[in-house]
């Protein structure tokens, strides 16, 4: 029985482990925007329905591997990680429009540009996710 | 309506109004959308008709959709036949959005001669081909071969797509070519702050445009048919898809009009709940 626990420990460190690394992985793209998307602007910035709209969009799109918080699942990264809160609004609607296709996001050039602007506004209203005590020590 | 009712999660799809014409858009991957068209039709010298056809559409991956079609037809005042099935593949080449994109499709079709879903028109398909009675049509069997290269672009909320095409019935038949094209842009590019189901938005207008083009020695226009169809389709919070779209016929050798309908649901995660339901994973 503690075999079979130690195992199951093992395959879940593992697991997760991977997790992490295809985390990273997909994390890698946006340092791959060209300079130019990672300087567009986003031109929602400031649109008061764009956070809400932006929401509507992402359940709609996006919850299903991102998690309805955006604190990710095992199919997609957190997007309330410092990678995704820190990058610019224009490099987080590089990956939008082009996907990470060979790490199974899809393209989602299918949604007019406003309505990803939307969604970018959306995701960098998430914030970061609070650290818990142990990491803030760490 | 089974496998919507164990399957309930779904996305509401941003799908194009194109019945005939496919942009560069695939499935997203699990995603399993069904689909059912009609295609009412007139005929001129004959009984008018309703094809009708199923659609399963699978995202493999995010390069890769697969679809298994099942078509039928019923002739007024004749009969209603099975006409065979397809199973389509649509791969997506490039990895990043381009101005243009292209989408490699291929195509085996097992149909008989009783097909009348006109989801592509090729070579010399004219209307008068139309008139032999189903119950000696059918007897006609076509194992057919299709290749499309699909180009498409998206410039400020418009869509344009290309669709160039060549078939190969592998009863020793010359290729027969055809082409599709199809522009369309949502009535809105902004989503709104609240979920609604007549909000602009949800709705996708545009114009398709397909017809033969002859064979390998015939090529060219001649003894071809060609029609123009307004397209529209309606994403519906509820995550089903409406589509209409009235055709015309542009020359003598085409159906004077086709009507069009189709209507879809997507549902996602269904590659996850059926590795689940077979591997045991969580």
């Amino acid at each position: 029985m503690a075999a079979l626990l130690g195992a199951s420990c093992v395959f879940a460190q593992r697991e997760k482990a991977d997790a992490h690394k295809a985390d990273a992985l997909v994390y890698a793209e946006l340092a791959k925007a060209p300079d130019k998307a990672r300087a567009k602007r986003n031109p929602l910035e400031n649109d008061r329905d764009a956070v809400a709209a932006g929401q509507n969009l992402f359940e709609q799109h996006c919850s299903q591997c991102h998690g309805n918080a955006g604190n990710g699942t095992q199919k997609a990264p957190s997007l309330r990680a410092d990678e995704v809160q820190n990058a610019t609004p224009g490099a987080i609607f590089w990956i939008l429009t082009n996907g990470v296709v060979r790490r199974g996001m899809p393209f989602w050039s299918k949604l007019p540009e406003p309505q990803r602007w939307q969604l970018v506004t959306f995701i960098k209203s998430l914030g970061a996710v609070p650290k818990t005590p142990d990491e803030q020590r760490d | 309506m089974a496998t919507l009712a164990v399957f309930p999660g779904s996305s509401r799809a941003q799908e194009s109004p194109y019945i005939v014409t496919y942009d560069h858009y695939l499935e997203e991957p699990g995603n399993l959308e069904i689909e059912y068209f009609s295609t009412f039709g007139t005929q001129r010298g004959g009984n008018d008709f309703h094809a009708f056809w199923t659609e399963l559409e699978y995202g493999a991956t995010a390069w890769w959709t697969t679809e298994l079609y099942l078509d039928g037809q019923t002739t007024f005042h004749d009969s209603t036949v099975f006409t065979g099935l397809r199973f389509e593949n649509r791969i997506r080449p490039l990895k990043r959005e381009h101005f243009i994109n292209p989408v490699l499709y291929f195509e085996y079709e097992k149909k008989n001669g009783a097909d009348k879903i006109l989801k592509e028109v090729e070579g010399h398909d004219v209307e008068s081909g139309f008139l032999v009675p189903n119950a000696e049509a059918r007897k006609e069997h076509i194992d057919e071969l299709e290749f499309k290269l699909i180009l498409s672009s998206t410039v400020k909320g418009w869509n344009f797509a290309e669709n160039i095409i060549a078939a190969k019935n592998l009863s020793n038949q010359p290729w027969e070519f055809g082409y599709a094209l199809g522009a369309s842009r949502p009535l809105a590019l902004k989503a709104s702050a609240k979920r609604c189901s007549l909000c602009r938005e949800n709705f996708v207008a545009g114009v398709e445009m397909y017809g033969g083009l002859g064979d390998r020695y015939s090529f060219g226009l001649n003894n071809t048919s060609h029609y123009v169809a307004p397209v529209v389709a309606w994403n519906l919070p509820s995550d089903w898809t409406l589509r209409l779209s009235p055709g015309f016929g542009l020359n003598g050798n085409s159906h004077a009009f086709l009507l069009r309908w189709g209507v879809s649901r997507e549902i996602s995660g269904f590659g996850s709940a059926m590795s689940r339901l077979f591997r045991g994973r969580p």
